[in-house]
């Protein structure tokens, strides 16, 4: 009889409240339709490795974190399957756009900046990419630099990519004026030509690992899948990373993810200052792009409809979303869909070469 | 569950130092102008791709 009452007595609070943290994950998910292909596997998976004397830890749980996560090869492979789903057409056709990306990346530093208050520099550079918007880089990044926060970070990203409809609206309302936000921005088509398409992964890959050689696995892998999508010669091969390969590699990161979601490393003040620092970092995102592009109007005679700045942010396609309908809502007849979603195409280039200046100066 | 504890306990303790964010800035502002530079470079290699190949689908 003592079998029963020995594993079940061993089961903490913490214990608890992580198994706890797990529904919630899952509820998030399932009835709020938040990154339900994360936050789901996440959620499972913390609970296996909260359940005492749990063999998922010690066992495929651990040995899938090490094989995918610790290495990196999960966000990796991940890449391929996201550079496979994205058209670049509407930034091919206006290059421009692309410095909204670039603008939007301020979030990352200012809160590397804070973080640094209470952090040691390497934990407070892998906080501030939870900036990039994006999953996969906050994870190769925080790995990379062998931060203890990879669990926390994780789902710091991930929660807050799904909320941007919630945090980036306010955000945008408080710095904009209803004249600002009625700005039209006339799309004017312009052909991208199918060579374009096949060179512009080529040559974004040589030039940004040329500069920024730390970044060459993020942007490569990204530009490898966006080639296989392109090239019009292997659409097997771009349907299986944008479906197969994608979904698959979800199913291992979110769960493996898990290996970090323990009671011992979760539940401690540092993992709510890492939410409360995340949140800073989506906030001075959008605060940094729709800044900028007040900044440009100031000198420039085509105004710019500032909300663009705040499509920089890399959560593709959420925020590109976010503006387009919030410019419907100011003016019916204001359609912003084609620059918003250029500008946050561009803001996944952009979040990649933040993750690989990063690596260059901390790892 | 003694590797989590391990990691656990290799885990370094918060502090509070204000003065970090100030020698910190340095980073935000290498950061952001390398961003804009390889940005910079990315829209230039762009353009001249769009004009080197745009005639070619005629």
């Amino acid at each position: 009889m003592d079998i029963l009452y020995k594993n079940l007595l061993a089961f903490t609070w913490q214990d608890l409240v992580m198994i706890l943290i797990g529904c919630v994950l899952i509820y998030l998910a399932i009835k709020k339709e938040m990154e339900p292909s994360l936050l789901l596997p996440m959620g499972f998976g913390t609970i296996l490795v909260n359940i005492p004397f749990s063999d998922a830890l010690t066992g495929p749980i651990k040995e899938l974190y090490h094989a995918g996560i610790a290495n990196e090869l999960f966000p990796l492979l991940l890449f391929i399957g996201i550079g496979a789903m994205i058209d670049f057409g509407p930034l091919l056709s206006n290059p421009k756009l692309m410095f909204f990306g670039a603008a939007a990346q301020f979030g990352i530093f200012f809160t590397l900046c804070m973080a640094s208050m209470f952090f040691p520099e390497i934990d407070a550079a892998s906080i501030a990419i939870i900036g990039a918007a994006d999953g996969p880089t906050s994870i190769a990044v925080a790995n990379t630099l062998g931060s203890k926060y990879v669990g926390a970070i994780t789902v710091a990203a991930y929660s807050y990519m799904a909320l941007v409809p919630i945090i980036q609206p306010p955000v945008i309302k408080l710095l904009t004026t209803k004249k600002e936000r009625q700005i039209k921005m006339p799309y004017e088509q312009k052909s991208v030509s199918k060579l374009t398409r096949i060179m512009f992964p080529i040559i974004i890959t040589i030039v940004a690992s040329a500069v920024v050689p730390q970044a060459t696995a993020l942007i490569g892998f990204l530009m490898f899948g966006n080639l296989l999508r392109e090239c019009g010669v292997l659409d097997s091969l771009s349907e299986t990373a944008q479906k197969v390969l994608a979904n698959l590699i979800t199913i291992f990161l979110g769960i493996s993810v898990a290996f970090n979601m323990t009671s011992v490393q979760f539940l401690k003040l540092d993992t709510l200052l890492i939410l409360g620092l995340g949140l800073i970092a989506f906030i001075v995102d959008t605060a940094g792009g729709v800044l900028f592009a007040k900044l440009l109007n100031v000198f420039s005679k085509k105004k710019i409809n500032p909300m663009i700045g705040a499509a920089g942010i890399s959560a593709f396609p959420m925020s590109g979303r976010i503006v387009h309908k919030m410019a419907l809502e100011e003016d019916p007849q204001n359609f912003l869909l084609m620059h918003s979603i250029g500008v946050n195409v561009s803001g996944q280039i952009a979040s990649v070469i933040a993750g690989g200046i990063i690596l260059n100066l901390f790892s | 569950m003694n590797i989590v504890n391990l990691a656990a306990e290799k885990a370094p303790k918060l502090f509070f130092n204000p003065a970090n964010f100030i020698s910190n800035l340095k980073y935000m502002g290498i950061g952001m102008l390398v961003i804009f530079v390889v940005i910079g470079i990315i829209i230039f290699a762009t353009m001249l791709i769009n004009y080197l190949f745009s005639d070619n689908d005629k």
